[in-house]
C-alpha cells in the first residue's frame, strides 16, 4: 500500500521513515479521511512532513505522483535564490555588471534565457561557457565570475527543487534566515564546557549528608548552582573586500553564536590580523584598538575563532609592509602567531568551499600555521570545529 | 466520537480540522507551528471546549525540565520534616508532587493536555519525553510504581520555531503548520470576534492590514491577534470610515498604528515610506 508513493517522497529528498508510512496507513485504516484526494493530500502531509520547510518539496512530489507531472530531471543541484527574482537585487549590481546584463538583453531576457537553458540542459555541468553549472564563465551558475550576483545554488542548496520559479505557497517558508541560524546554533551546541556558576538552586545531596553528619545529625542544607555552559568565546571576523560575498553567511553565524554563548567577544580585521583591530566597523579608522590590548584583556581560557576567507596576497602574511591598507611594521603571520600562542584553543572558519582552498596560496600558508585547524563554514564544518574547540 | 469543526469563537480551516481529528483518532500528539499570533495556544482551549474536556496547560520556560512534567521529589521538605519528627516523613509518597503529565494520565476522564511553546526549553527536553509520550506511561523511581494513562490524553504541542526539534520526537507527532489566514478566512475570523462590525469598515481595515503586512523588510509583521486588537481600538475610538477608506498607507499612516506594529524600527519605516510617497506624489 502506497509504497511507490513513499519512495517518490523519499526520492524527492523528504526525510520520511517507515514509521510515518505506517502512521498514514493506520489513519487510512481508521477512516480519518475517505474517498477524497484533497483530504488524502492533507492527511498524508500531516503524517509525512514534520517541518514546514519541506511542505514545498512535498507538494511537488505529491503532484508528481498523483498527476504524473513532469519533473525536471537532473537539476537537483541548482536553485534560483528567492532574492534573485527580486528587483531590489538589481540595485546591488555595479554599473559594469548591469552593462553585462544589458548585453544579454536585459533582466527579463536573462530570465527567459535561463528557463530555456534549464530545459535544454539535462545533466550536471561544470566549466565551459554556456551551460549552467559550477565554475566557467556562463552567466548562470555559481562560483564563476560572470556577474557574481547571477548565481544559482550557493547557500540554499539543500532546498533542491524542480521548477523553482513557479509560484508555490510555501516557498517563503523555506528561505527564512532564522532557519539557517537555528541549524548553526545546533552545530555550535557541540561547543560546551559545563561549570557550576550563578545562584545556588540545586540541592547538593552529598554535601548535605556530610555536613548534617558533622552537625551531629542536625539538618544542614547545602545548595549548589546548576550546571551551565561556561565556554568563553572570542571571535575575529574578516570584513570587507572579498568577504562581502559571504556577508549573509557570516551574519547568520554571528547571530547564532550571539544567542548561544553568554561570554562572546568579537573584533574585526581585514584579511589578516595586524597591530590594530576594531570593534565597530563603521568607525574602524577613528577607533582602532591596539591588538596588544586585546591580547592582554582576555584570559587563556577563551576559545578563539577566526572567520575569514583566507584569500589574500601571500605577502600580506609573510612580509612586513605587505598589508594592502597600511604600512605594517611586522608581518601578518607574526601577529597571527601571537594570538595563536596566547589562546591555544583556536580554529579558523572559512566560508569558501573546501575544495577551492588549495587554489589560494595564502589559504595553504594559513592552514599550515593553524596546524590544519581550518574548517569550512558549513554545518558539518562548524560542528567539527566546535568539537575540536571543546576537546 | 465528536469531530472537531472549530467553534463559535475559533475559525478552524479544513486542514486544521483534519489534523486535530487525525490526532484524536490515532491518539498521537499534535505539533502545531505557525507565525506568532495565529492562534496556536487558543487551539487547545477550543478543542477542549468543543469536545467538552478538561484542559491542562503546561507552559514551558527556558528552565523547565522534562522531569517536572512527570513529578518532582521534594527532598528538602522531607529532610526538614525528619528533623521536626513529623509522621509524614515515613512515606516518601508525601513528598512526590505530580506534574502535568501525571495529572493528565491519571485523570478519570480523557483530558486535553497543552504543552505550550516546547521550543523554549533546552534542546534535550523533547527527547526526555519520548517514551512517556509514546507509551503514555512512566515509572516513579522513588516509589517504584508505574503511572500508566487511564485514557490517552489528547496532546497538543505548540512551537514558535526558536529551536529545531529532534527527529525522533517529530516522528511521534502529527505536524501541522498554521498558515497565515487568507482574506476570506480572515473575514470569518473577524466576524467571530466582532459580529456587528460594518462590512465596509471591515473591508477597509483588512485592506490596510494586508497592505501593512506586505511592506518589505518589516521586523515583525502584524498577525491575527494584532489585527483584532487594532479593530477593537478602531471601534472603541469610533474612527470614521473615511479615515481608512480610499487612503493607501502610502498616503497616510493608518490611525492607531501602534496596535499593528510593535517595533519602533517598523514604525519608523512606515513613517519614512509615507513621507517619501507624499513628497513624490
Amino acid at each position: 500500500m502506497l509504497i511507490d508513493f513513499f519512495y517518490t517522497l523519499k526520492k524527492a529528498g523528504l526525510p520520511v521513515t517507515v514509521k510515518e508510512l505506517l502512521t498514514l496507513l493506520e489513519a487510512l485504516d481508521k477512516q480519518v479521511v475517505f474517498g477524497s484526494i484533497d483530504d488524502f493530500y492533507l492527511l498524508s502531509r500531516l503524517c509525512m512532513v514534520k517541518d514546514e520547510q519541506h511542505f514545498d518539496r512535498f507538494d511537488q512530489a505529491f503532484g508528481h505522483y498523483f498527476h504524473n507531472l513532469e519533473m525536471v530531471q537532473g537539476l537537483e543541484e541548482f536553485l534560483i535564490p528567492h532574492d534573485w527574482l527580486n528587483p531590489e537585487w538589481m540595485n546591488n549590481l555595479t554599473d559594469e555588471e548591469k552593462a553585462q546584463i544589458e548585453a544579454l538583453g536585459g533582466f527579463d531576457k536573462l530570465m527567459e534565457t535561463l528557463k530555456k537553458r534549464l530545459q535544454e540542459q539535462q545533466s550536471k555541468h561544470q566549466g565551459g561557457n554556456k551551460w549552467i553549472g559550477t565554475g566557467g564563465t556562463s552567466p548562470f551558475g555559481h562560483g564563476g565570475y560572470n556577474p557574481e550576483g547571477v548565481r544559482i545554488g550557493g547557500p540554499g542548496r539543500h532546498q533542491r527543487a524542480a521548477k523553482v520559479w513557479e509560484k508555490r505557497q510555501f516557498k517563503n517558508l523555506s528561505d527564512e534566515v532564522e532557519i539557517g541560524t537555528r541549524s548553526i546554533k545546533m552545530a555550535l551546541r557541540h561547543l560546551r564546557q559545563f561549570a557550576r556558576t550563578g545562584a545556588a538552586e540545586e540541592l547538593d545531596l552529598d554535601d548535605t549528608i556530610r555536613s548534617t553528619a558533622k552537625n551531629a545529625g542536625l539538618l544542614d542544607l547545602k545548595m549548589r548552582p546548576e550546571k551551565h555552559n561556561a565556554v568563553k568565546l572570542l571571535m575575529f571576523f574578516d570584513v570587507g573586500g572579498s568577504m562581502d560575498y559571504h556577508i549573509e553567511q557570516v551574519e547568520q553565524l554571528f547571530s547564532a553564536a550571539r544567542s548561544e554563548f553568554k561570554h562572546l567577544e568579537y573584533y574585526y580585521f581585514h584579511n589578516c590580523v595586524y597591530e590594530h583591530l576594531w570593534r565597530d566597523n563603521s568607525r574602524r579608522w577613528d577607533q582602532p584598538l591596539n591588538t596588544y590590548d586585546v591580547l592582554n584583556t582576555y584570559g587563556e581560557d577563551y576559545r578563539v575563532i577566526f572567520v575569514g576567507d583566507a584569500a589574500m596576497s601571500p605577502y600580506e602574511l609573510t612580509h612586513a609592509g605587505g598589508s594592502v591598507e597600511h604600512m605594517n611594521q611586522e608581518a601578518g603571520l607574526v601577529w597571527l602567531q601571537r594570538l595563536l600562542d596566547k589562546w591555544s584553543k583556536h580554529a579558523w572558519l572559512n566560508p569558501i568551499r573546501q575544495d577551492y582552498w588549495d587554489y589560494t596560496h595564502s589559504t595553504q600558508i594559513l592552514k599550515k600555521v593553524l596546524d590544519g585547524r581550518m574548517y569550512p563554514m558549513t554545518l558539518s564544518g562548524i560542528e567539527a570545529m566546535a568539537k575540536s574547540l571543546s576537546a | 466520537m465528536t469531530k472537531f469543526t472549530g467553534s463559535d469563537n475559533y475559525v478552524a480551516t479544513d486542514d486544521l480540522q483534519l489534523a486535530v481529528n487525525a490526532a484524536v483518532t490515532l491518539q498521537r500528539p499534535l505539533l502545531i507551528k505557525g507565525e506568532p499570533g495565529t492562534g496556536k495556544t487558543m487551539l487547545a482551549e477550543e478543542v477542549a471546549a468543543a469536545m467538552g474536556k478538561q484542559l491542562l496547560s503546561w507552559h514551558i520556560k527556558s528552565t523547565t525540565k522534562a522531569q517536572q512534567g512527570l513529578y518532582e521529589y521534594d527532598a528538602v521538605s522531607r529532610l526538614r520534616d525528619s528533623q521536626l519528627g513529623d509522621e509524614k516523613v515515613h512515606d516518601i509518597k508525601n513528598y512526590i508532587k505530580p506534574g502535568k503529565l501525571w495529572e493528565a494520565f491519571t485523570s478519570d476522564e480523557q483530558v486535553v493536555l497543552l504543552i505550550d511553546e516546547i521550543d523554549k526549553a533546552d534542546i534535550e527536553f523533547p527527547n526526555d519525553l519520548l517514551v512517556e509520550l509514546d507509551k503514555m506511561q512512566f515509572s516513579v523511581y522513588e516509589t517504584g510504581e508505574t503511572i500508566t494513562a487511564k485514557q490517552r490524553p489528547i496532546i497538543i504541542i505548540t512551537s514558535n520555531n526558536e529551536k529545531e526539534l529532534p527527529d525522533a520526537f517529530l516522528r511521534r507527532c502529527f505536524f501541522h503548520y498554521i498558515r497565515f489566514p487568507d482574506k476570506k478566512t480572515m473575514q470569518a475570523i473577524i466576524k467571530v470576534h466582532f459580529p456587528d462590525l460594518k462590512k465596509d469598515l471591515l473591508n477597509a481595515a483588512l485592506e490596510t492590514f494586508f497592505e501593512v503586512r506586505e511592506i518589505p523588510g518589516l521586523k515583525k509583521r502584524p498577525s491575527t491577534s494584532e489585527l483584532i486588537d487594532w479593530i477593537k481600538l478602531l471601534v472603541a475610538d469610533d474612527i470614521p470610515l473615511e479615515t481608512l477608506r480610499n487612503k493607501s498607507i502610502k498616503e497616510a499612516i493608518p490611525p492607531l498604528y501602534g496596535a499593528l506594529l510593535k517595533n519602533e524600527q517598523d514604525v519608523e519605516m512606515l513613517q519614512k515610506m509615507a513621507f517619501i510617497m507624499r513628497r513624490e506624489g
